[in-house]
């Protein structure tokens, strides 16, 4: 088995849906995590707040840096995600494609490195 | 010495013939595949060294599969310990379980759904497939597809990353996915034909190669999966279209299917491809199922080469049968296509208003068909204007002297 990320990205538009459309995709993503916990793919997921609400911090010098706002200025940004386990890609690019239609977002499936031995 | 060359000869043919076969039992049994091509590799050099002086085995491709796997297991012995210990303890009995697998138990059919996989980019599927399925050097593909040596071999190598890295499984998808995922396998062995087909005539012999390397995979494949009809009628198609491909060209310029000297085509492959195509339409009619693309291209070039004289061809039905492949694949090249033969059936004003309402500008067909349409209907300076276009978006040296030659032959006023 090998663990998966699958990352959704986002714009702020996104966020700004009004309640009731977003409600649909809400359910719909929760049915979708319930199925991951219930087939046993499900390791860890949750959509994040605003980009606005994130921190950067640089402790590769001395003391950290601590400043407002994300690392990378794009239009797009990582909204939430889920890590899954799969017995390979071809499992995970199944669970991902079900994942997308549910949320409304592409899906970036990407591999976890092995654990150093 | 001549004797020693022509074993070495067949050493290399043999090898090449049996590679994919080798490449992919290693990769299943040991489930990497760079551990598998380098066992390949000292298998062929061990050959080199034995079969001149034991005499080419009877089973030559199972001696490769054997001392490859040996080799491979000697190189997990030698490298590190604990992982690999483990492994090679594994390796020596060989009793993973076979996974189960969608129609056909083969390890080529896994290892090609695996290089063709639609996780790897489009360019290094193809790239893979010749290296790994085919045998070819990673220098002849590199040749083939007219990049530098190191680019091709960095695109392998990345994409034999991603395989590892991501998983990729070595596995025939399940019956709900086979046929989505075979229409890549299929398009991956097209375009290795079509690269080959297209190249021209005074071009490097290594891309005419890639149409015999294609054909091979088509083949391959239908030996594999004999139920698909896709499968046959790609190997139809790529037959019925080599069958002619030493006519297309006479003296370093291309020659129409109408002016092409008929009896230069290949009969042998004329005969096995329509022999493909009547076992398709048996199997669509008796199946009532809608025939794919490469199935009505296939009867399409079964219609052409039926006809011994250009004179006698049965337009009625190519037009028909565009018309089928427009309804499952809509796209302009089909209708383009589809207006060529239209001109033959209801002239050709109606087909160029057919070409003019086509979004294809800078496309080298596109210009040729309309300044063929052009110069059929006398206006030679508006034909002379197109056959300049299509010079111009053609890098084809055979296409570009069949284009001049039809400028310099109109009549009436330059523009």
């Amino acid at each position: 088995m090998t663990q998966y990320m699958l990352s959704v990205y986002g714009t702020a538009e996104t966020y700004d849906m009004p309640l009731e459309e977003a409600q649909p995709m809400y359910e719909a993503t929760g049915r979708f995590n319930e199925k991951l916990m219930a087939d046993g793919s499900w390791v860890f997921g949750g959509g994040l707040e605003r980009i606005e609400n994130s921190t950067t911090v640089d402790g590769t010098g001395g003391d950290a840096i601590v400043t407002d706002g994300p690392y990378l200025e794009t239009k797009e940004f990582l909204g939430g995600f889920w890590i899954i386990e799969a017995p390979d890609l071809d499992a995970a690019l199944k669970l991902a494609a079900e994942g997308s239609k549910a949320c409304g977002g592409k899906v970036e499936v990407r591999p976890f490195q092995p654990e150093p031995e | 010495m001549t004797q020693g060359a022509d074993l070495r000869a067949e050493i290399d043919r043999i090898y090449r013939e049996e590679y994919g076969r080798v490449v992919a039992s290693l990769a299943r049994r040991f489930g990497d595949l760079d551990i598998a091509e380098d066992a390949a590799g000292e298998a062929l050099l061990t050959a080199i060294e034995r079969w001149p002086v034991d005499g080419i085995p009877p089973n030559p491709g199972g001696w490769l599969t054997t001392t490859a796997g040996n080799r491979a297991i000697d190189r997990l012995r030698r490298e590190s310990l604990r992982d690999t210990k483990h492994q090679a303890a594994m390796m020596i009995t060989d009793d993973t379980p076979h996974e189960p697998t969608g129609p056909v138990e083969d390890d080529r059919l896994r290892l090609v759904f695996t290089c063709c996989h639609p996780a790897l980019a489009p360019e290094a599927r193809v790239a893979l497939t010749l290296r790994l399925l085919g045998g070819l050097t990673v220098e002849e593909i590199a040749r083939a597809f007219l990049v530098p040596e190191t680019t091709m071999a960095q695109r392998i190598t990345r994409a034999k990353a991603k395989i590892k890295a991501a998983h990729i499984p070595y596995r025939v998808p399940d019956h709900d996915d086979v046929t989505d995922r075979l229409g890549g396998v299929l398009a991956v062995i097209y375009l290795v034909y079509n690269e080959g087909y297209l190249a021209g005539s005074g071009d490097d012999p290594v891309r005419v190669e890639l149409t015999a390397e294609a054909i091979r995979l088509g083949r391959i494949l239908r030996q594999l999966l004999p139920a698909e009809g896709e499968v046959a009628g790609l190997l139809a198609l790529m037959l019925l279209s080599e069958a002619r491909r030493t006519a297309r060209f006479a003296g370093g310029e291309l020659v129409t299917l109408e002016e092409q000297d008929r009896s230069g085509w290949d009969r042998a492959l004329i005969t096995e491809g329509h022999a493909l195509v009547r076992e398709c339409l048996a199997r669509v009619a008796s199946t009532s199922s809608r025939p794919g693309q490469y199935q009505i291209l296939a009867a399409i070039n079964a219609v052409h080469t039926d006809a011994n004289d250009a004179r006698d061809t049965d337009w009625t039905q190519i037009v028909a049968l565009y018309d089928q492949l427009y309804a499952v694949a809509p796209t302009p090249i089909v209708a383009l296509n589809r207006a060529v033969a239209v001109a033959e059936l209801d002239g050709p004003d109606v087909a160029l208003a057919i070409v003019d309402s086509l979004d294809l500008g800078g496309y080298h067909a596109w210009h040729a068909t309309r300044a063929d349409l052009l110069r059929r209907l006398g206006r030679s300076a508006e034909a002379r204007a197109e056959y300049d276009a299509a010079i111009a978006a053609t890098q084809n040296p055979a296409e570009t002297a069949y284009l001049s030659r039809r400028r310099a032959h109109l009549v009436g006023p330059d523009a």
